[in-house]
């Protein structure tokens, strides 16, 4: 088949592009309109979004934390400030490779394998996309400026001046005002994300947690211009942050140090209350710590040494601690038998060492094996006889005398600010079916008439429960803070005053303590000797190993770690208490012996002027001799 | 309209149009004014573009004049002296691809580039932008209109060579215009309609039967975030998403000049080459953006009015395919950066900053002055 033979027609190719061109044209026309309509879409229908996307890029908000409050004691000593530290922070976004960035850093400042898993643990703690995360604390010159030369192998890395809680006067009062520290991610689920967007520390223990709220302040803003490498331009707008609340403790670094003297390097606890008011003067737990390692992360290391130590340092004693307490609990119980009438401050109880239920077979042994004889209340509180008030609560009943103790604030937390306050034990009744399925002994009654068996408290409580004593049944839940910015702290939750029938029994009682102290048989009078004010006071002591039926404490026998703790408790001057004070020594078995002339250590220190002799605001209406 | 327009024109007429002297030195002054209006614009939103630039803004300038030059040489060349030329430019032009492609291969890195250090320093692909439609416009002007099957063959083949060279580079941007380059000449030669859209409707079965039995996941995530630059948006699709913002946030009239934060603030990437249009629609806003488009359709019109004018069949199908393939840089310019389009590397003609390209389309620009201007008005046998 052979091929028609295709001429040029240069008419046709000429019609055939032009038609082309004519296609093209309206193609063209057509795809620009498609483009106009695109960029009006953009433009115009998505204005409002896109506008915004481009101002969200452009203006970040960057938080400003405030400065937190500041902590003094009563006398005006700055206990907790604010120092500027520079620390290093490593921004994830802009590192690239962080964790190889971690190796560099941890080769410039010729740190530790330990120091690189703490700082990829805190870098995973970023919570927001482009946060710069503090990883190091504290650097030095050298650090900052081996960073800056190597910053270029260092990419997110940057020195930032922050400021960092210090306490200057170190451990003194690690226990009351407690410490700071990095927020964990527990704490970070609890916290309101926007005010602490620019916080890295939180109150850990003590008034920095307890008033948290207060010294944290409220956060300011920034509103910065960046650049797509979130370097800031400008500001564009700032709100300021409003600081932290500045609190005053109650608390005194004389009478604080004074009491660590007097405690003199032995573990144990001291707490002064101001019975009219509830301040706590003084509140010393030794071994103490320096809070200052906990602000910038602790090492671990150093933590574990801390953690394990026998001493147990990071242990609050004043809080925490729970002892029996012993015979201090006496007044007291003294009060709950005179207010139920089940004794008269003339009834008497014959003692011949020991004590006996009827139709027991157990013998409840004074601490005097020779007994007392014939003794009336107030003398029972002067010699400490156990006789007496294995007598008195057996006729109390343990509801009766649960009761009263809950009323002194034992099993329960009594103060107003102290967060780690345990709450101690009171036990009844209820307490023993709920938690151990049984039956209440009368004979556990008894023992908890000398503060033991099950009741546990803590020196703090000791301490409340003398105040309630000094100041007639009116209760002031024991503060730390003074005043926060000017204001005194709020009881939202008070305890009510103890009203006694007949209000008379509180100087009965008041005057048993001032025979222990003053009298010529009180267990203590050795620590009143030469004291320019009464003094009220009552020994104890709490067992930490239990004494078998029929054996004899032999202090030789026990190992220095299981020797009793000693406990003492009192106020003055007994007519006037301008203080309270409780003491417990760790192992030093004599409550009258070690416990008291830590507690008159603490009194003279607080009662006397420069001169010896007691100060004239404090003074004691009635005359130095205790009434017969 | 225009179909008898050569005829209708005394010979007076053509007397006294080409006594003027843009005519006698072959310069076409509508194209011209619009290319010298662009140019200016171009340096206006570069300046701002660059981050106020001079530096840049003097080489702008100068590739500009160089370009220029290169327009003028260009346009005192007779078609039909393009025309003799133009297979033996292809064959050295096609070694040269080849070249790259070799040389690339043992020197990893600049595969596009044929360096040789002190001499010259080109990318042999810009000159097939300008090759590629020329030598199918001579291989088809030999034939018969419309073409018929082998010469379509032999067309795609011609085009496909370099294409796949070009591809291996990888150069998406360039191969996709001179493939464009190429097939423009088919369609303004007539290529059937019933052919184009068997092509068109084989490629979806295809593409489909590629992507169930053929491809690899992995292939597919990267077609994915392609088709899809948002599912990547740190990656890919940043700069989708922060050109959009740009244009978006220029509304109707824009920010003005200079003030655009987008492009200033770094957010937006390559803002003073591909992505130059986000740039002036930030600040020039909806507005400004339908100028610059008007000044393109104004050139595009041009060129297509000097195709339906062009005497020769290879010059009315060089003009048609260099003036499309122009379109196509636009529309896939603005296409891309206002998210419509994948991102390819197509610069904005005459906008972006960069020398090369600059040269080549004024190049082209020059070809379609010298169709224009080198007109004979007794008919050709």
């Amino acid at each position: 088949m052979t091929q028609p033979i295709r001429l040029k027609d240069h008419e046709k190719d000429a019609r055939l592009v032009r038609n082309r061109v004519v296609v093209g044209a309206i193609v063209v026309v057509a795809l620009i309109g498609v483009l106009i309509a695109r960029l009006y879409f953009l433009q115009v229908v998505q204005y409002d979004y896109h506008s915004t996307k481009s101002e969200n890029n452009r203006v970040h908000v960057q938080s400003i934390p405030p400065s937190r409050g500041l902590i003094y004691d009563r006398s005006g000593l700055v206990v907790a400030d604010n120092r500027p530290s520079f620390s290093l922070s490593v921004t994830r976004e802009r590192s690239g490779d962080w964790r190889q960035v971690l190796d560099v850093l941890v080769e410039v400042l010729q740190l530790t394998p330990d120091d690189r898993a703490l700082f990829e643990k805190r870098v995973r703690q970023g919570r927001r996309p482009f946060e710069p995360v503090p990883i190091l604390f504290e650097l030095t010159e050298e650090q900052i400026a081996r960073v800056a030369v190597n910053q270029f192998r260092l990419p997110g890395v940057e020195v930032v001046a922050q400021l960092v809680r210090h306490y200057p006067q170190g451990a003194h009062f690690a226990h009351s005002v407690g410490y700071m520290g990095r927020i964990n991610e527990a704490e970070l689920k609890t916290l309101d994300p926007v005010n602490y967007s620019g916080t890295h520390h939180i109150g850990k223990t003590g008034i920095e947690r307890f008033y948290e709220a207060e010294l944290h302040g409220q956060v300011g803003y920034e509103e910065v211009e960046t650049n797509a490498r979130g370097r800031i331009l400008r500001v564009l707008k700032r709100t300021d942050p409003v600081p932290g609340k500045d609190i005053v403790l109650s608390l005194d670094i004389k009478l604080q140090e004074a009491a660590e003297e007097a405690l003199g390097g032995r573990r144990g606890a001291v707490v002064a209350l101001d019975p009219a008011t509830g301040e706590v003067l003084a509140m010393v737990s030794q071994p103490s710590f320096d809070p200052n390692l906990f602000v910038t992360g602790i090492g671990f290391k150093a933590y574990a040494e801390l953690r394990d130590s026998i001493d147990r340092p990071l242990f609050n004693r004043v809080l925490r601690g729970l002892y029996p307490p012993g015979s201090t609990i006496k007044p007291a119980v003294a009060i709950a038998g005179l207010d139920s009438g089940v004794v008269s401050p003339s009834t008497r109880v014959f003692d011949p060492g020991y004590y006996e239920l009827p139709n027991y077979d157990h013998k409840y042994r004074n601490w005097n094996r020779t007994g007392d004889g014939w003794v009336d209340l107030d003398t029972a509180i002067m010699r400490s006889n156990d006789t007496y008030f294995y007598d008195l609560a057996h006729k109390l009943g343990i509801d009766r005398l649960s009761t009263y103790m809950n009323k002194f604030g034992l099993g329960q937390k009594v103060s107003l600010d102290m967060f780690e306050e345990s709450p101690g034990l009171m036990p009844s009744r209820e307490w023993k079916r709920s938690t151990r399925r049984q039956a209440w002994f009368p004979g556990e009654t008894l023992i908890l008439g000398i503060g033991q068996g099950y009741m546990q408290a803590t020196p703090l409580q000791l301490a409340q429960a003398t105040a309630l004593v000094a100041n007639k049944g009116v209760w002031n839940r024991p503060h730390l803070a003074k005043t926060i910015e000017g204001q005194k702290p709020l009881d939202n939750d008070p305890m009510p005053d103890i009203v006694l029938r007949n209000p008379s029994d509180w100087e009965k009682v008041s005057h048993g303590m001032q025979q222990v102290m003053h009298g010529a048989r009180g267990t203590a009078r050795k620590a009143a000797v030469g004291s320019q004010y009464l003094i009220a006071g009552k020994s104890g002591t709490a067992q930490v190993v239990a004494i078998k039926q029929g054996e004899k404490y032999d202090r030789s026998k026990v190992q220095e770690r299981h020797r009793d703790h000693a406990l003492f408790v009192g106020f003055a001057p007994a007519n006037n208490p301008k203080i309270a004070v409780a003491v417990m020594v760790e192992n030093g078995e004599s409550g009258s012996g070690v416990a008291a002339p830590v507690v008159r250590q603490v009194m003279d220190a607080w009662l006397l002027g420069p001169d010896g002799k007691l100060k004239p605001e404090y003074a004691d209406s009635t005359p130095l001799q205790v009434m017969p | 309209m225009i179909a008898n327009f050569d005829r209708i024109l005394s010979s007076e007429d053509v007397m006294r149009r080409r006594a003027t002297l843009l005519q006698r030195m072959h310069i076409d002054g509508p194209l011209l004014v619009l290319l010298l209006t662009l140019a200016a614009g171009s340096l206006f939103v570069l300046y701002s573009a660059s981050g106020k630039s001079w530096d840049l803004l003097i080489k702008q300038a100068t590739s500009f004049g160089i370009g220029l030059v290169s327009m003028f040489v260009i346009a005192q060349l007779e078609p039909r002296f393009m025309a003799r030329w133009v297979p033996l430019t292809y064959v050295l032009g096609v070694m040269l691809l080849v070249v790259v492609d070799v040389m690339g291969h043992n020197a990893m890195g600049a595969t596009r580039w044929i360096n040789i250090p002190g001499v010259i320093r080109f990318q042999p692909s810009e000159f097939m932008k300008i090759l590629m439609p020329a030598t199918i416009a001579w291989y088809l002007s030999k034939r018969t209109l419309p073409p018929q099957l082998k010469h379509v063959a032999i067309s795609l083949m011609l085009i496909g060579v370099p294409f796949i060279l070009i591809v291996r580079q990888p150069d998406l941007g360039t191969s996709l215009l001179v493939l464009a380059g190429g097939a423009f000449v088919l369609f303004m030669g007539g290529l059937r309609w019933r052919w184009i859209i068997s092509v068109l409707a084989a490629a979806i079965p295809v593409a489909v039967g590629m992507w169930f039995f053929i491809m690899h996941d992995y292939q597919k995530q990267r077609i994915l975030t392609f088709l899809d630059p948002e599912s990547d948006p740190l990656g890919t699709g940043w700069n989708i998403i922060q050109s959009k913002a740009a244009i978006g946030s220029g509304g109707v009239f824009g920010k003005g000049w200079l003030l655009g934060t987008q492009s200033h603030l770094d957010f937006l990437p390559e803002s003073h080459t591909d992505f130059i249009i986000a740039v002036m629609g930030e600040e020039f806003g909806l507005v400004g953006i339908c100028a610059l488009l008007l000044l393109y359709l104004l050139l595009i019109g041009r060129g297509l009015v000097i195709t339906a004018q062009a005497q020769t069949l290879f010059g009315k199908l060089l003009a048609g395919s260099l003036t499309m393939t122009f379109f196509v840089y636009v529309f896939v310019n603005i296409g891309m950066v206002s998210g419509l389009l994948p991102v390819v590397g197509v610069p904005l003609p005459f906008i972006s900053y960069g020398g090369t390209s600059l040269v080549t389309l004024l190049s082209a620009f020059g070809v379609l002055m010298s169709i224009h201007t080198h007109r004979k008005w007794i008919a050709q046998v």
